[in-house]
């Protein structure tokens, strides 16, 4: 840890001694750069030195979800290539300054690859892009592009379809409870492919929302799910990162479904399935687009059930078995490109017609998704309307 | 009608951890002794007892060893203050951020543990009464015990000679020297039972409250019971109806959601504070409720020989 201050320490002193040439130091390999070097040009790493990749992860690797999805992905990684690589990961990077700072330093250590596994690192990666040509950034879930840095994402309302239509299946109260986080449209799309999927079984449901406005925070996830059970829902669904919600359900004799990583262990009475995140064939593919010199920025992808990077699993055994085929064949269907997930009609909460019969929601449709469908109570925050 | 009755239930859950805690910070504060370090004996407290519910499958021994983490960080922060004359601020502080780095740190093994399945409490024949039955009577013991721990504190600072002793020691601890009494050990004593009701507090979050342990699970409720005992301006029962107030405001801020209006959550989150500040404007206008409640050596460090 000191090492890596004085590290820091010394690079804005040579930063603010002469900002021009810092910014080639700043890219230099391993050796603290005590004064700005003048090296026009980086010299090509000698050939069997491991490829340096770093992960940024905003909670702790334990987190059971998100986080820990990621590093079963790097985790993956590792295995595939084996010593051709070098993996480090820094945990619970908050998305702040903090994160340029920590993202800073993972190129300044000399890595070439550099994860962000989270929204909130966008702008503190861009920022580090510009100064690090020669480091290939990957940043998850966000928007925003360089040459030298692309954004990848996964489908996760895939996962929370799938887990709408067991939802619509097991509830009896025809309330369903979803523990949401922040309201991006992500979360937001979740939201409402849940309740697609539980009103393509039964159009009866209803799905009420609860903010914490965080991604992790167990204690609050808790008492928002207990509201919600306390509110009638008796399936509930979550956007948050930890497994509260379903050791809630547990706890209060409901179900409730795994997100991002398999829960089943937390919560073995209340678990109808976990909705998870397998980001190990991408992490796979960057890195041999790294290796392979075929990596280019400006590009971003958006994996889903087709790439292997949703799956619904560890579905309960008490779901009927129609459910179960019907799950399958969902699967089936989107990897064959034969069913599609945002597929009109589908009616806003004021009865608006959103998607006309057999239009097809194309993906800057789903990224701009900020309204609930009908069937979702309450409003989205920070909705005017 | 019933929801609201699940309502009044989640709040005294979520009170009852204030009010643990923030009844051992009064001690504290009683005996003049300022602990900002509540936060960090909680999380302390909360992976010892969490910890040791793994290893043993026994509520109380959790109970016990979150009490005793919370007892020997307060012991070791009493020491400071009290015998080396730290600044109580600095190092309760100081104790906080260590608090929530040496759990973290502690806990790593146990981050993917689960706890075995625990009974639902029920009183007989009262927990069946419809609406109020669900809403008082099917909590975890440690929900009345701590409406006992406030009569029994009640009882011990304004009808016995210790609770007589302990509140001089916090007004004037010279004249209390004076007069014979071992100021030092006493506010060690207060501070010592100050924090394990800490711990304990700490313990219930990761055992009953939300059964697992991540870091930094405490959440802020240690700084919460701290703005509690000021806003209860010193005293026991409003302590207790504090915790509720502010329990009720946190699970309130879910229900409103769940029932379509949108309060926005980050605004019930400042409530606690803002109320306390408010309360602290109040009773600073009018001396006369200062001078009644609040310890007058509060924070001040106590020179034995001077």
């Amino acid at each position: 840890m000191t090492d890596l201050k004085k590290r820091s320490l010394l690079k804005v002193a040579a930063l603010s001694a002469a900002a021009a040439a810092a910014l080639v130091a700043c890219g230099k390999k391993e050796e603290p750069a005590p004064a700005p070097a003048p090296a026009p040009v980086a010299a090509p790493a000698p050939k069997p030195e491991p490829l340096k990749i770093a992960f940024a992860y905003v909670g702790p690797v334990g987190d059971g979800g998100w986080t820990f999805a990621h590093d079963n992905g790097r985790k993956a990684l590792e295995k595939e290539f084996g010593d051709k690589i070098v993996t480090s990961f820094v945990e619970k990077v908050p998305e702040s300054a903090d994160a340029e700072r920590v993202i800073r330093d993972m190129a300044a250590q000399g890595n070439k690859l550099i994860f962000g596994t989270t929204f909130g690192y966008m702008e503190p990666m861009l920022k580090v892009a510009a100064d690090h040509k020669d480091v290939k950034f990957e940043h998850a879930t966000g928007y925003k592009q360089a040459e030298n840095m692309r954004t990848y994402d996964s489908r996760t309302y895939e996962g929370a379809y799938m887990a709408g239509v067991i939802a619509g299946k097991m509830t009896k109260s025809n309330t369903l409870g979803v523990v949401a986080s922040i309201p991006i449209p992500e979360v937001v799309r979740n939201i409402n492919s849940f309740t697609l999927g539980a009103q393509s079984v039964n159009p009866k449901i209803k799905t009420k929302v609860v903010w914490v406005n965080e991604w992790f925070n167990p204690p609050k996830e808790t008492e928002a799910a207990t509201s919600l059970i306390n509110g009638g829902a008796d399936v509930l669904f979550q956007n948050t990162d930890s497994s509260a919600v379903l050791q809630t359900a547990e706890k209060m004799n409901k179900r409730a479904f795994g997100w991002d990583s398999d829960m089943t262990a937390y919560g073995p009475k209340a678990h109808l399935g976990s909705a998870i995140i397998n980001w190990g064939p991408y992490y796979i593919k960057a890195t041999r687009d790294a290796l392979e010199g075929k990596w280019t920025g400006n590009t971003g992808v958006w994996w889903g059930v087709k790439e292997g990077a949703i799956d619904m699993v560890s579905i309960a055994a008490d779901v009927p078995e129609e459910t179960k085929t019907k799950i399958a064949e969902i699967k089936k269907g989107l990897t064959d490109g034969t069913f599609t997930i945002w597929k009109g009609p589908i009616v806003g909460q004021d009865g608006k017609e959103i998607l006309a019969k057999d239009a097809v929601a194309d993906d800057k449709f789903l990224g701009g998704v900020n309204f609930y469908i009908k069937g979702v109570e309450g409003k989205v925050p920070g909705d005017k309307k | 009608m019933e929801s609201y009755a699940l309502l009044l239930a989640a709040t005294l859950n979520a009170g009852t951890v204030l009010a643990i805690a923030a009844l051992g910070l009064l001690i504290n504060e009683k005996a003049g002794i300022v602990n900002l370090g509540a936060e960090g004996m909680m999380l302390c407290a909360a992976i010892a007892g969490f910890a040791a519910v793994v290893h043993t499958g026994s509520d109380l021994a959790g109970f016990a060893a979150g009490m005793g983490a919370g007892a020997l960080l307060a012991a070791i922060f009493g020491v400071l203050v009290i015998w080396l004359n730290t600044n109580q601020y600095a190092t309760g502080l100081a104790l906080s951020l260590f608090g929530a780095g040496f759990s973290a740190f502690a806990g790593i093994k146990y981050v993917q543990e689960k706890l075995p399945e625990r009974p639902q409490f029920h009183i007989p024949l009262l927990g069946d009464i419809p609406l109020l039955g669900p809403a008082l009577f099917r909590q975890h013991p440690m929900v009345y015990l701590a409406m006992f721990m406030v009569a029994g504190l009640i009882w011990f600072l304004y009808r016995t000679r210790g609770g007589l002793v302990l509140r001089s020691v916090g007004e004037s601890p010279e004249s209390a020297h004076a007069l014979g009494y071992p100021v030092r050990r006493i506010r060690l004593g207060a501070v010592v039972a100050g924090g394990a009701l800490c711990g304990l507090a700490g313990a219930y979050i990761a055992v009953i409250y939300t059964p697992l342990w991540v870091e930094g699970m405490v959440a802020g409720k240690g700084w919460i019971a701290l703005a509690l005992t000021t806003f209860a301006t010193w005293r026991p029962a409003r302590v207790l109806l504090g915790a509720y107030l502010f329990g009720g405001v946190t699970m309130l801020q879910f229900h409103l959601q769940g029932i379509g209006v949108n309060v926005p959550s980050q605004f019930l989150t400042m409530l606690p504070y803002l109320a306390t500040i408010v309360v602290l404007a109040l009773i600073s206008r009018n001396p006369a409720w200062i001078r009644v409640n609040m310890p007058a050596s509060l924070g001040k460090p106590f020179y034995p020989g001077s």
